[in-house]
């Protein structure tokens, strides 16, 4: 008698955090577009991004949604992550990982923390402040206001130096987890090796694009 | 050849267990790994000590049996062999190798490098099979017209032993190798699509029952295998799976 496919199987689990990696892989294209605007130019910058502050959709919609993408990626990293270390609970004495796999593949976890950590402190570089200004102390739009704000940040040595360290690790992250994503979803066809050397590509140019947009603004202003 | 080993020695399954040292020469370089474990085992019996425990069956890299990891890897530091064809000249002279039994929730141990991969013959119940009427009027299998390309994909994934080394080397213990391989085989050709959402189902819960981790996808399994399973059979799996959760 056949079982039936039930939420907790470990593919579904597989798919989840696929499913949840490639949907902010794909913000993550998004936010590095609108944040490399603010080399280019001040005004396009804040126009953008007092566009994404308050247009309701993505406001109402879309941050909710990636919201619930990020928890649900993070939820069932810790979750996978717990239940690998019960499927082995005496450890080698000798165990050689580097003989077989990537550094990036193995630790998946130690650089999601790392982004988790990272996340914390930009929601309170950030999120925390928008949401005080526009919800709390309810001032007035200002759309002159984000070029400004994002430079102030960056005059810290220190949190630049965190963002960048923060951009490396999900380099590292991305570097396994977007062909990881697409294996996870059933993917190995002719198409699958070009599109994991985007992936390769990917997890170069966009961690590298942070760096210098946080590098940038750190010794230009 | 002198070399310490340090290996894992444990009376029973419920024993803590822990690892001995032993030092040894006289290790010639040709010596498989198991040949020299004999060796070893000998000069223990002679000084009136319990041999070390390993299973072994055809020494010849096809039963699958010899479950060790050595010096950190599964079947050892070659590539594409089991134990009994790995030989001593993969090591140098004055070597000190860790031998211990594959560690996995589902892989219990039973004495000293000897694991119980019983688990791995209960997923294979769950689904890893045809059903085929044996009452007399059976029909040749190659009168049914199979494409070249995946008969030769179904070997190569029949070509899985069950030994267990993608479990051992996996850093999350998790048995999407065999499983998939298993799964592959018959999934791959027309007399397998029959029961094919069953048996993916199937064996997949069987999968998780067991304990076994989750696979995130590494790679270290497909490097460690000495039959050289691809990966491309988990991603198969994975369609498989998902088709039948809609089907199913």
């Amino acid at each position: 008698m056949a079982q039936s496919a039930q939420l907790n199987a470990s593919i579904l689990k597989k798919v989840a955090m696929a499913l949840s990696g490639i949907f902010l892989i794909t913000f993550l294209a998004l936010h590095v577009t609108l944040n490399f605007i603010s080399i280019l130019s001040e005004s396009v910058f804040n126009e953008v991004s007092h566009f994404m502050g308050y247009n309701p959709l993505i406001q109402y919609v879309m941050q909710p949604v990636l919201a619930f993408g990020v928890i649900l990626h993070f939820v069932m990293g810790f979750i996978l992550t717990a239940q690998n270390s019960a499927a082995r609970p005496i450890a080698y004495a000798k165990y050689n990982g580097a003989a077989n796999a990537s550094w990036s593949s193995r630790n998946m976890i130690i650089s999601g923390l790392v982004i988790l950590a990272f996340l914390g402190l930009h929601f309170y570089d950030f999120w925390f402040p928008e949401l005080g200004y526009k919800y709390i102390a309810g001032t007035a739009p200002d759309a002159t206001r984000y070029y400004g704000e994002l430079v102030h940040k960056f005059h810290s040595p220190v949190r630049t130096g965190l963002y960048c360290v923060s951009f490396i690790l999900l380099g590292f992250h991305l570097w396994h987890g977007f062909a990881s994503s697409l294996q996870s979803m059933g993917m190995h066809n002719k198409y699958s090796r070009f599109l994991s050397k985007v992936g390769l590509w990917f997890a170069v140019v966009v961690p590298a694009a942070f760096v210098i947009i946080a590098l940038f603004h750190h010794f230009n202003n | 050849m002198k070399l310490t080993l340090k290996i894992w020695r444990q009376k029973n399954a419920q024993d803590k267990g822990g690892i001995v040292e032993y030092p040894i020469d006289g290790i010639e370089p040709d010596m498989s790994f198991l040949e020299m474990l004999d060796v070893l085992n000998e000069q223990l019996i002679n000084r009136g000590e319990e041999p070390v425990a390993f299973d072994h069956d055809c020494r010849e890299g096809i039963c699958g049996m010899c479950s060790l990891f050595i010096n950190g890897e599964a079947h050892g530091p070659d590539r594409g062999v089991t134990t009994c064809q790995l030989h001593m000249r993969m090591f140098k002279d004055g070597d000190t190798i860790f031998i211990e039994p594959f560690r996995a929730k589902a892989f219990p141990v039973i004495k000293d490098l000897v694991v119980d991969r019983s688990s791995f013959d209960r997923i294979q119940h769950a689904g890893g099979f045809i059903s085929v009427n044996t009452s007399g009027n059976t029909i040749d299998a190659n009168t049914i017209p199979i494409n070249k390309h995946d008969a030769d994909k179904s070997f190569d994934a029949a070509a899985c032993i069950g030994c267990g080394a993608c479990v051992a080397t996996c850093k999350n213990s998790s048995a999407m190798l065999f499983v998939s391989a298993k799964v592959s085989q018959y999934a791959l050709l027309p007399q397998g699509k029959v029961e094919a959402v069953d048996r993916v189902l199937n064996m997949v819960h069987q999968m998780d029952l067991e304990g076994f981790g989750n696979c995130t996808n590494t790679g270290a399994c497909e490097i460690e295998c000495p039959k050289g399973i691809s990966l491309e059979n988990i991603a198969r799996m994975n369609r498989e799976y998902l088709a039948a959760s809609l089907k199913g």
